[in-house]
């Protein structure tokens, strides 16, 4: 059933990153769809186009070439169109400062990387998880703060 | 001696059927192979006891009316968390095993059956959303809100805070805080 299916954008500039979140993917139990951008400005032109099915939650590199992921963040909490999806950042930084940024300008949830491949299945199992019971749950978007790294997965 | 038997199985199935739904005097129509239409809606009791009656005849109900007990779950402690002027001292299980009138072993594997999460790690989940209600909308100090949803204390509620969403309460107020000031500015 097509809308069984979670639809999953990665934008992010590193082709290893992204084979590691393909595979990743396609090892756990949800139907997910996964698409890929390799910056930010393909990623704006991907959400702006007209008509387009958009995906239920985009995973952002917040160091991309061209268009920052910071910069895409403020761009899609400014549109409308754009305001209720699920934005997950996907950085190396783990710094606090980028962290509370990155909530501030209106992340749902914020990853640092783990560069273990069971630790990555066992993070995006529970990022999943998660934005299922927000979606399912009514729960309040605006308070919707998740923050995860090696240390709670 | 030795019998030939010759069995429609069909027909044996809609027959077993038949008589445990009437048996537990629960008014349906057939509507096609496999499938039945049941008037009105099921408790979670009485799917419960049709799950087993024709379980031993190895007839397996498939999974919808499970979702409906897994929602009215939900609801159930939903309603416990965010209705509730307080948390009741007594355990949240035996509160939710009471209102749902099943037992809590059957419940809990139910829920992590349909939504691939424990029963346990939704209960926290919803007791944090709560808290962060609380913070926000009505200023209350930690220690108002570990009483109120029942932490043994503030430590006890700021570490499940931090552990289910990765920020500390402070943290989570400043942002918020930081959000509500550049939508004014």
């Amino acid at each position: 059933m097509e809308d069984n299916v979670l639809h999953i954008l990665l934008a992010d500039d590193d082709a290893d990153d992204r084979l590691f979140f393909k595979d990743a993917m396609e090892e756990i139990k949800i139907m997910t769809n996964v698409s890929f951008v390799n910056d930010g400005l393909q990623l704006m032109n991907y959400l702006n186009q007209p008509d387009i099915k958009l995906p239920h939650v985009v995973f952002l590199d917040l160091n991309m070439p061209i268009k920052s992921g910071m910069e895409c963040l403020k761009e899609i909490r400014g549109n409308d169109c754009l305001r209720d999806l699920t934005i997950v950042i996907y950085s190396t930084s783990g710094s606090e400062k980028d962290i509370e940024d990155a909530f501030v300008y209106g992340a749902n949830i914020y990853i640092k990387k783990p560069n273990d491949f069971s630790k990555l299945k066992a993070t995006l199992v529970q990022v999943i998880n998660r934005n299922w019971q927000y979606h399912t749950l009514g729960l309040k978007r605006e308070n919707f703060l998740f923050s995860i790294n090696e240390s709670n997965v | 001696m030795k019998l030939q038997i010759k069995y429609d199985i069909n027909i044996a199935c809609k027959v077993i059927l038949k008589e445990q739904l009437d048996l537990l005097g629960i008014p349906y129509q057939e509507t096609g192979l496999g499938e039945i239409m049941v008037n009105g809606t099921f408790t979670p009791e009485q799917y419960k006891e049709l799950e087993l009656s024709i379980g031993k005849y190895g007839i397996e109900l498939i999974d919808d009316p499970k979702n409906s007990i897994v929602q009215k779950i939900k609801e159930v402690i939903i309603e416990l968390v965010f209705k509730e002027d307080k948390l009741p001292e007594s355990k949240i299980s035996a509160y939710i095993a009471e209102k749902m009138n099943l037992n809590y072993g059957y419940i809990s594997r139910l829920f992590s059956e349909i939504t691939y999460t424990h029963l346990e790690n939704f209960i926290i989940l919803q007791r944090i959303e709560r808290a962060k209600q609380l913070i926000i909308e009505e200023n209350m100090s930690l220690t108002e809100v570990a009483w109120k949803l029942n932490y043994s204390s503030t430590a006890h509620l700021s570490s499940q805070f931090k552990k289910t969403t990765g920020l500390t309460p402070t943290q989570f107020q400043r942002i918020i805080q930081k959000r509500k000031n550049l939508v004014l500015s």
